[in-house]
């Protein structure tokens, strides 16, 4: 009879069920993982609404202008506290669109997504400034609710 | 089978780090051009209505009015919207009213009242969740500072 010698065996792990569950996080991560260029800006807390619906079709080169519960106005990636500053803004990227495309301010989006604490005078304001560069069109943004949100039978 | 163990780790810490969470968001579209434009634009055959929403001085809701009509205590834009369903019938079908409402807010007031204020004019979903189109048309009344 042949004896082995003793100690040197390597022991191996059964490494199988690890991999099986690296494999299932990586299955939810691929399905839930979204690319898309969603502007979401956490400072902001959408007021609710059971009626707020996802646009059925992608907006065509929308701004969008957030305003914090401070009355801060956050566009493209900047800061103000003066809607005298946010218009300037704007006025630059009108002048880009009128300049580079043929489209009419009329027809570009502005999205609003104002904070639930904010003033409404103030989103007036944003409203305002926008009307007076010539845009029309809003879409005041609102977080989606499975709950009535205004009360009442 | 090492290098497959690092691959799928590596896949793993990729997921992980491009994993935002997005929160469902919707909108409610309106149309409004500056008052100059406006004027010169095709006015509603129906009179337009006039939504007030008073605030208290800490931004809080104190009534909404609808005309002359005023909706306290529990739940005012419950109230409203019934007052809403029972001068529009939305039995037509979908873009049946070509009602206008203005909505006058105070400036402080918080902006979740005025979303609020929207919700109970522009529609409501029954109970089998379907959508049913009220007034389309919403307008801010011209700012007014206080």
């Amino acid at each position: 009879m042949r004896i082995r010698p003793k100690g040197s065996e390597i022991v191996e792990g059964d490494l199988t069920p690890m991999i099986d569950m690296t494999f299932q996080l990586i299955a939810f991560f691929m399905l839930v993982i979204n690319f898309s260029d969603v502007e979401q800006d956490q400072r902001v807390k959408l007021p609710a609404s059971e009626l707020a619906q996802p646009p059925t079709a992608p907006y065509e080169h929308p701004y969008t202008i957030h305003l914090t519960s401070t009355d801060r106005y956050i566009f493209g990636g900047r800061q103000w506290n003066e809607i005298a500053q946010l218009k300037s803004a704007l006025l630059a990227e009108t002048q880009i669109i009128k300049r580079h495309t043929n489209k009419k301010l009329a027809d570009v989006t502005v999205i609003i997504r104002a904070d639930e604490q904010a003033k409404t005078g103030v989103v007036q304001e944003i409203i305002q400034a926008c009307q007076e560069l010539e845009f029309e069109r809003f879409a005041l943004r609102s977080k989606q609710s499975d709950q009535r949100t205004i009360g009442g039978g | 089978m090492t290098p497959m163990i690092d691959i799928v780790f590596q896949l793993l810490v990729f997921f992980v780090f491009t994993f935002k969470i997005i929160l469902p968001e919707g909108d409610f579209n309106i149309r409004m051009p500056s008052a100059t434009s406006s004027a010169s634009s095709q006015p509603s055959e129906t009179p337009l209505l006039t939504v007030k929403l008073r605030a208290t001085p800490s931004g809080e809701l104190a009534r909404v009015q609808l005309g002359e009509i005023t909706f306290e205590g529990e739940a005012p834009f419950g109230q409203l919207h019934a007052a809403i369903r029972e001068m529009i019938p939305d039995d037509g079908g979908p873009d049946s009213s070509d009602q206008e409402v203005e909505i006058e807010a105070d400036y402080n007031l918080k902006y979740r009242y005025t979303m609020n204020a929207i919700t109970a004019i522009t529609g409501y979903l029954d109970e089998e969740k379907n959508r049913h189109k009220l007034v389309e048309r919403v307008r801010f009344a011209p700012l007014q500072k206080k």
